[in-house]
């Protein structure tokens, strides 16, 4: 078997997923980066965006994140998501309806707080429903 | 001689009683359970966090960093977080958090900080409202039904950003109970506002942080994650103090229920020292009538 790095990735919540991987590539706020083991140490904030875990060359597992930090070593990729959903369980259609149910919402919301928050949800629904429909 | 259908309705009542921590107890088993899993799940996520702050703070060099992590420069006006629960009956452990956090405030008042407080859980409030109300800028309660989420603490962190950015406050100071075991929590202190980096390993691996590459750079994602990094903390707190309730609730049960028993012992004792003892004043009362004729 080829040289892995352990790829980690974590919600506040809990530990979603820890693995040796191949390769794994990652939404980074400049651009996606690929990470190999022995990758040099870096630390890079995250877009939203689709993690793709490759072994034996072809992606076995693809992950949508809604942003957040990841952190590189020689020998360990760990990626902290604030929302990790796996493609195959995003439904397109579902998350569409999510999307102009919390516009509902927001309409008659004022509390700047709530506001805020909701917002935030829009923009990473939003980013959900593309990512898929761009898989 | 106490009256027998008195003492047979006080057993009762203290048998319901009885019954009721009983029940209490091992639900507050359960909840704990299902609390110290989810602290237990949550915790990569605050130590990877913690690494990684710890990485980027050796590479920011100390006053143009972000105010969240070097503060205002001032220490004048201090925000006091008091996370507790929403209900009662669990032993010490509000009072406990309260008492901590008071201690806190009368000694910045005596040093003449001006202090304000954010209560999280009702208890909390209710308990520092009679002397310390007029500083309450806001409060939350009802917030884990079952078991917190994140959501609920990063509101939390949210809103202190926000009070943080108006200049509403220059330390923020979290207090709530740690688990240790369900006998034990040990009240903490913990401040948010401005960071505190995590230190003692800074040293150790100082020239391998150095190494670390950045994208985009320090600034900008120091900027991203330190919100995170408080909210975070508070998510780890409530967790903490969720646990922690759930055990000194599910202890002063397991003690209710146990006095209890002690208690239906006793009265039943009494209870049968009084029966017999009507029984004997009527066995003399007919003798003494047969005696007589």
């Amino acid at each position: 078997m080829a040289e892995t790095t352990q790829f980690e990735l974590v919600s506040p919540e809990r530990l979603v997923l820890s693995r040796a991987v191949e390769m794994v590539v990652v939404p980074g706020t400049e651009g996606y980066f690929g990470v190999l083991p022995r990758h040099a140490p870096m630390i890079s904030t995250l877009d939203a965006g689709i993690i793709d875990i490759y072994e034996g060359g072809s992606v076995v597992e693809r992950i949508f994140v809604a942003g957040g930090f990841a952190e590189v070593t020689e020998e360990r990729c760990t990626v902290l998501a604030e929302n990790a959903v796996p493609l195959d369980e995003i439904d397109p259609a579902k998350v569409d309806k999510d999307i102009a149910d919390t516009r509902d919402v927001l309409k008659d919301v004022s509390d700047t707080g709530e506001r805020e928050r909701l917002e935030a949800r829009v923009v990473t629904l939003q980013a959900m429903a593309r990512a898929k429909r761009a898989a | 001689m106490p009256n027998l259908k008195d003492l047979k309705v006080r057993i009762n009542s203290v048998k319901s009683t009885q019954k009721i921590t009983s029940a209490m107890k091992m639900v507050a088993a359960a909840k704990l359970k299902r609390a110290q899993e989810a602290a237990e799940a949550a915790r990569p996520y605050a130590v990877r966090m913690d690494r990684m702050i710890a990485a980027l703070g050796a590479n920011v060099s100390g006053g143009d960093g972000p105010k969240l992590l070097t503060g205002t420069g001032r220490d004048d006006v201090h925000l006091i977080v008091v996370a507790t629960a929403d209900r009662g009956l669990c032993g010490g452990f509000n009072s406990t958090i309260v008492r901590a956090a008071r201690r806190k405030i009368d000694k910045l008042l005596a040093e003449g900080k001006t202090v304000k407080v954010m209560t999280v859980g009702r208890k909390g409030r209710d308990q520092l409202r009679r002397v310390h109300g007029d500083k309450i800028i806001s409060s939350k309660e009802n917030l884990a039904r079952t078991v917190v989420g994140f959501t609920v603490a990063d509101e939390i962190g949210r809103e202190l950003i926000r009070r943080f950015e108006d200049g509403e406050f220059d330390v923020a100071t979290m207090f709530f109970n740690r688990f240790k075991s369900a006998m034990t929590q040990v009240v903490t202190e913990q401040q948010l506002i401005p960071a505190n980096l995590p230190e003692g390993e800074q040293e150790d691996t100082g020239e391998l942080k150095a190494l670390y590459e950045f994208e985009p750079d320090e600034e900008s994602i120091l900027a991203a994650l330190l919100p995170r990094n408080v909210a975070t903390q508070i998510f780890t707190g409530l967790l903490e103090n969720a646990a922690s309730e759930h055990g000194a609730r599910m202890t002063a049960m397991d003690s209710a229920t146990r006095n209890a028993g002690d208690m239906i012992n006793k009265l039943t004792l009494t209870y049968n020292r009084t029966r017999q003892a009507y029984i004997t004043k009527e066995l003399i009362e007919i003798i003494s009538g047969a005696e007589a004729l």
